[in-house]
């Protein structure tokens, strides 16, 4: 057998896990692996700034549904990728991070540009490795992207000594059957737990699907949709199940949570049976539930066992794959008449209306609520919004209708501004061959974070749109120092300088507008979907427009 | 209710597994009262013996989450009723002249060894359960204890059953 170059083996074994991108920015220790991708057909993206790789790749991960990977050279690179990483884990986005390391002889001796990566991401990664040797490099790819995209999805770092891709191997690609003694995560839902499920779905009044990301990740959506119909039980989603559920369905109820709506935290409450469905249940979900009636029954089907009674106690746990589970489900005779609380629902909903009006100096502007529902009548059913953190985040999320085959990604657990741009962009190389419209919905404070990007944006045409909200506020931290201390009490919220944002835009390259009327946002936004190639449009919303 | 746990785990012997185990018990703020490591009869695998303390809601998690890392195979709970737990050990003890043979004697009882002598100490080396090594630990006291060290407890199931994969 002919010897094989470490690094080249590298690109030759992410080919044959199909992948086609690289998010990456390089550095000494990566000289080797950047030297193979000259001859590599595996595209490799330069963004801007290693902070952004990781969130680059889970856009990417979210919208193909195939493993994202990201690459940074050693020490600050890779530290530089710590926050993607932990986002990527909050939300169990399948990615695969690749760090450059120093020489193995230089390891532990704080050598130049030298950093415990491995040690850094232990809380935040799936699982890592740090390559100590080129012929380990076929098994280690091939477990990483296994591990990535299995069970409970989530990122894999491994990383590789400059000397280590330096190597020649002998080793070929043989590397084919994954076996880890201790990673065997079970999809089938245990059949007794699954017993006890339908004999509660059969005796409750008030049921409620409960869906998280687990439902989106899993592509369980068809089924979802086949057990609720079959059963006429209303489905709530998580902030990261936005998706899970046809939102223009008549059993569709929201959103629960803190920043969720009212009527969906009043119908849980309500509810005899949760049949919570891949959803963490953590504090911000369920913060605005008040005391679950005693007998509240909780049916819990999700893959990570760890997940199910770690939040919220939980009678009948399933740990199993969401799609299988719920394909199990269906075929069981559940069916019991809930018309009953299905029009008590109906109540709760008139009760509880979802709140467009603002008051003046407001309503003199943008109002972001009736924005994003527009937006929901101008779009095409294959649509994908990526929502920043902050205001902008819950006003796309509540406000703008999922339907169809439209896609809300947000980083929803670990809540990191900056996650926008980049994630839009991975979405948008997933997407090149297909018909797909990209939305960046992002503050003045959040787009700040990420605007570097703007440069691969431009080097590469992405087909993205940018919603960008200005407030000259980091508006949802000072909302909440409205709520806790009162007005006036404004501390480090304000974005002071007032940047010319179309000025910025033609730096680009990028098509702009500015709109302060909703109006104005209504004639330019078809224009900003015809266009061929990236347009942002400014929003204009007043500093004092906090409701969500 | 809060109690001791023994937990048993067998661990492939990878770079870090044991940085993993602890930083998990770190981040999740649980508290680990010992933990052993050694090799096996395989030598890709290590078993580590874990004593915690925590309510059951806390153990569940604890063996849940250990059970996630890929590193780790198999996690059990050593059961006081089958099982073996044992825990090694050595003590310097003051003994002078007038007090040697009483402590020597003490240390027979206990089937502990001597191991060391000078004039002024001895070291004893014990080895059992929580309950004998407490039981000692009163017996010595009044000579004066200079210093211990504990191994932490280290533990087999009884009978034939094997922890493998
Ligand atoms: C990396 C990071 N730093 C700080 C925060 C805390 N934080 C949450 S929302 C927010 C303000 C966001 O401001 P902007 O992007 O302008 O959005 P707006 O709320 O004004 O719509 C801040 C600072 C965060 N979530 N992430
Ligand atoms: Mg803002």
């Amino acid at each position: 057998m002919i010897p094989l170059l470490a690094s080249k083996l590298i690109l030759k074994c992410l080919e044959r896990e199909n992948v086609e991108y690289v998010f990456g920015y390089p550095g000494g220790a990566l000289l080797p692996l950047y030297e193979a991708f000259r001859t590599s057909p595996i595209k490799h993206i330069l963004v801007r700034n290693e902070q952004t790789a990781p969130h680059y790749a889970s856009g990417y991960a979210r919208e193909s549904g195939r493993v994202g990977v990201c690459l940074a050279t050693s020490g600050p690179g890779a530290t530089n990728l710590v926050t993607g990483i932990a986002t990527a884990y909050l939300d169990s986005i399948p990615i695969v991070a690749i760090t450059g390391q120093v020489d193995r002889a230089l390891i532990g001796t704080d050598a130049f540009q030298e950093a415990d990566i491995t040690g850094a991401t232990a809380p935040f990664t799936k699982h890592s490795y740090l390559v100590q040797n080129a012929a380990d490099i076929p098994r280690i790819i091939r477990e990483a992207f296994h591990i990535a995209s299995t069970g409970r999805p989530g990122p894999v770092l491994i990383d590789i000594p400059r000397d280590v891709q330096l190597e020649n191997v002998k080793t070929g690609l043989t590397y084919d059957k994954v076996d880890i003694m201790g990673y065997k995560p079970n999809l089938n839902g245990h059949s007794g737990q699954i017993k006890r499920a339908i004999k509660k779905i059969k005796e409750a009044q008030k049921p409620v699907i409960y869906a998280g990301g687990g439902v989106v990740l899993g592509n369980a959506q068809q089924e979802l949709l086949a057990f609720a119909e079959k059963n006429n039980i209303p489905v709530i989603t998580s902030l990261m199940g936005i998706g899970a559920f046809p939102e223009d369905h008549p059993l569709y109820c929201g959103i629960v949570g803190s920043h969720g709506y009212k009527y969906s935290n009043v119908v849980m409450n309500g509810a005899d049976l949760i049949i919570n469905i891949g959803a963490r249940m953590s504090n911000r979900a369920t913060s605005h539930l008040t005391k679950f009636e005693k007998d509240t029954d909780f049916v819990h089907i999700d893959i990570d066992p760890a997940e199910i009674g770690k939040n919220m106690e939980t009678n009948i746990p399933i740990v199993g794959d969401a799609r299988t589970v719920l394909s199990e489900l269906i075929q069981k005779d559940t069916v019991t008449d809930h018309a009953a609380w299905l029009a008590a629902i109906e109540t709760i909903r008139i009760e509880n209306p979802l709140v467009y009006d603002a008051d003046p100096p407001c309503s003199d502007l943008i109002n972001p609520k009736v924005l994003f529902k527009d937006m929901s009548e101008m779009t095409s059913d294959n649509t994908t919004v990526v929502g920043d953190v902050g205001l902008n985040q819950i006003w796309s999320a509540l406000y703008y209708r999922i339907i169809k085959n439209r896609r809300y990604y947000t980083s929803g657990g670990l809540g990191t501004m900056g996650y926008s741009i980049p994630a839009a962009c991975g979405a948008a190389f997933a997407t090149l061959d297909k018909p797909k419209e990209i939305f960046i919905v992002c503050g003045d404070g959040s787009f700040q974070m990420s605007m570097g990007e703007l440069g691969v944006i431009a080097e590469h045409q992405l087909n993205v749109n940018i919603i960008l909200i200005t407030n000259t506020k980091l508006g949802m931290v000072r909302q909440l120092q409205f709520d806790n201390y009162g007005k006036g009490h404004y501390s480090g919220t304000d974005i002071n300088f007032d940047i010319d944002f179309m000025k910025l835009a033609e730096a680009y390259g990028i098509k702009s507008y500015k709109v302060d009327k909703n109006a104005d946002f209504n004639k330019v936004l078809p224009e900003a979907i015809k266009h061929q190639g990236p347009t942002l449009i400014q929003c204009q919303v007043h500093p004092d427009f906090i409701r969500i | 209710m809060e109690k001791k746990t023994c937990l048993s785990l067998l661990v492939e012997n990878n770079f870090g597994v044991l940085s993993r185990i602890s930083g998990l018990f770190a981040r999740r703020g649980y508290n680990i009262d010992s933990l052993t490591v050694g090799t096996t009869e395989k030598t890709e695998l290590s078993r580590i013996t874990i004593t915690v303390t925590g309510d059951d809601q806390i153990l569940t998690q604890i063996k849940k989450q250990l059970n996630k890392l890929i590193d780790v195979i198999t996690v059990i709970e050593l059961k006081p009723d089958d099982s073996i737990i044992r825990e090694l050990v050595f003590i310097k003890v003051k003994a002078d002249d007038t007090t040697r043979s009483q402590i020597v004697e003490i240390a027979n009882m206990f089937r502990a060894n001597i191991v060391d002598v000078s004039r002024e100490s001895l070291v004893i080396e014990i080895t059992g359960t929580r309950y004998k090594i407490e039981g000692f630990f009163e017996m010595v006291e009044p000579y004066g204890i200079l210093e211990f060290v504990r191994s932490g407890d280290t533990g087999l199931q009884r009978g034939g059953k094997i922890l493998s994969h």
